[in-house]
């Protein structure tokens, strides 16, 4: 049994990672409406969901069980086999970008089935990662456009066709922005894009000083691309009812909602990769007192969760937050207790930060930008930011070419 | 039977399979549905032989923007189910007989190579990206450019017939 366990190794270990990975996108997909209703919500002077569970933190669970026992009719008249095919392909898709994304650059301390476990499910040394992610990106607007087609209704088909418009309008840019970065590190590896962000200087060395052009024109084409507001026509409430999404209920439209939020966190990871030096610290590798910020941060915040949970008004929130905190203040403590669980974390913990920042500004944006008409959406994207992320390669290029590469 | 046999005959029973359902489909949606599974399976096969680079580019190229592209076009025409005129029909034969001639020129120029066929399974740098881009912006640069040339004429010429009429 165990010679078996220990010749299969890389396989057992590759699903069990992806099992977990697929666990923990899940979840972090669902508390992140309870984030975006949240931080929406208090831009508005609002509460936002409270009513279940502490500070509603049990709102998602409630959703996603509300979404599992709906009733889910096929309308009348849909192309069944397309109508069917169009909320798999999107998830499937937007869940299979997530395993090209590396989360740390080390192998867990210690050896599983004699395997070095990295944080990730590709081996760091794939040579395609960027390539590969925009292949599925490329893959994904089907889901939108075969959702809309297949409906049979006029609403939806109008939010497909926009959609792959749309698409097709910034994939352009999007990939033409990265380019610079490209020339940079002279590799698709994007394990080897974060380390040739290094620098003795932490923050000064990230790709987002020599590129800040091509960071903005990514940023944008990447919201365009995960039709975000204010890039969210497909699904113009005002105008097309719901969009492509129309005739969906029940489970599929949580599927087009899971693969929504999902390619919000792949774009948020490749921002963070790209431009803002991945899992690299901000500070100076010198600066040693910033590796105890992660776990001080955590401790800090137990406490407070602890705080807030004494304070509340029902008794469930009175058990159930106070546990969470000593939970977060106790792997606060081990984190401090011990050196090369700290020394280990220090990676992943500055990479998931960038992410919940770029997160964040998804959220924000959503709250404050109003929608684009659509002629300016297609001006926008062919007039503005195509030429400007070619001008950002022609630019990078020519002092690439004058100065050498930078580092 | 090692793994990569195995992935080999699995890609290449999808792209024989899809290009099939390509031909049989009476939908044009579905027909384009059928050549993306094709296009898909090609870059599967590109991947096994180690070439990384052609694999991501033809989903990217072909699998993304070219099919989005006819996607967009049938929706936006909401073409319909296919009509079989009686010359349509008549073109079926000839048609087949071709396909056949292809295939049999296809599998003869197969059979007389003395090289061995079995470029599948190969790892490495088949086509490396460097490899590739020394290849063709340096040895072959004029094809390539002038290639871009026809592309930027054909451009131009979809804007000049698709231009309003000057009032």
């Amino acid at each position: 049994m165990k010679d078996f366990l220990y010749a299969h190794g890389w396989l057992i270990v590759t699903v069990v990672k992806v099992a977990l990975l697929l666990f923990i996108v899940l979840t972090v997909n669902a508390y992140l409406t309870w984030f975006e209703r949240k931080v929406v919500a208090h831009m508005q002077s609002r509460w936002g969901p409270h009513r279940v569970g502490p500070h509603g933190l049990l709102q998602p669970a409630a959703d996603g069980l509300k979404f599992l026992f709906k009733e889910d009719p096929t309308p009348a008249g849909v192309d069944r086999f397309v109508y069917y095919l169009a909320p798999l392909l999107a998830l499937a898709l937007a869940l299979t970008s997530i395993a090209i994304i590396p989360f740390g650059p080390d192998p867990l301390p210690w050896k599983i089935l004699g395997q070095d476990v990295y944080l990730g499910i590709l081996p760091p040394d794939v040579n395609i990662g960027i390539l590969a992610l925009f292949a599925i990106t490329a893959l994904g607007v089907y889901g939108v456009a075969l959702a809309g087609w297949s409906s049979n209704s006029k609403y939806p088909l109008l939010g497909g066709l926009r959609s792959s418009a749309q698409m097709i309008s910034y994939e352009l840019a999007l990939t033409m922005s990265v380019v610079g970065v490209l020339l940079l590190a002279g590799t698709f590896n994007l394990t080897e894009i974060i380390h040739n962000q290094q620098s003795n200087y932490g923050i000064l060395g990230w790709n987002i000083f020599p590129q800040f052009l091509g960071f903005l024109c990514f940023f944008i084409a990447a919201v365009a691309e995960t039709n975000r507001v204010p890039f969210d026509l497909p699904e113009a409430e005002s105008e097309l009812v719901a969009g492509f999404h129309t005739e969906y209920a029940s489970f599929k439209f949580a599927m087009f909602f899971i693969a929504e939020y999902t390619s919000m966190i792949t774009v948020s990871c490749l921002c963070s990769i790209l431009f803002f030096g991945g899992w690299l610290s901000p500070f100076p590798a010198s600066w040693t007192w910033t590796y105890y910020l992660p776990s001080v941060g955590l401790l800090l915040f137990g406490l407070w969760v602890i705080w807030d949970g004494l304070h509340y008004e029902t008794i469930f929130g009175k058990v159930i937050l106070p546990g969470l905190g000593s939970v977060m203040c106790l792997v606060g403590i081990a984190l401090l207790a011990f050196p090369v669980l700290n020394n280990f974390i220090q990676a992943p913990f500055w990479l998931l930060s960038k992410i919940f920042v770029f997160l964040f500004v998804y959220v924000w944006m959503r709250g404050t930008l109003p929608r684009l008409r659509y002629d300016q959406l297609m001006a926008f994207g062919w007039k503005m930011l195509l030429p400007a992320s070619i001008a950002n390669v022609v630019f990078t290029s020519f002092a690439i070419l004058k100065w050498g590469a930078i580092r | 039977m090692t793994p990569e046999i195995v992935v080999f005959f699995v890609l290449a029973a999808l792209a024989v399979g899809g290009a099939l359902s390509l031909i049989f489909q009476k939908h044009p949606i579905h027909s384009a549905l059928s050549l993306i599974v094709v296009m898909v399976s090609l870059a599967g096969l590109y991947l096994l032989m180690g070439a990384e680079f052609v694999a991501a580019v033809q989903i990217i190229v072909y699998g993304g923007a070219i099919m989005v592209l006819f996607v967009f076009v049938i929706m936006l025409l909401n073409a319909g189910i296919e009509e079989h005129t009686n010359i349509s029909k008549m073109a079926g034969f000839p048609g087949l007989l071709l396909a056949f001639a292809l295939t049999g020129f296809i599998a003869a120029t197969i059979a007389r190579s003395t090289d061995s066929v079995q470029a599948a399974a190969q790892h490495g740098n088949m086509a490396s990206t460097r490899d590739l881009s020394t290849m063709i912006f340096r040895n072959f640069v004029y094809p390539f450019e002038l290639t871009s040339f026809l592309i930027l004429v054909a451009v131009l010429g979809s804007i000049v017939l698709a231009q309003r009429e000057k009032v």
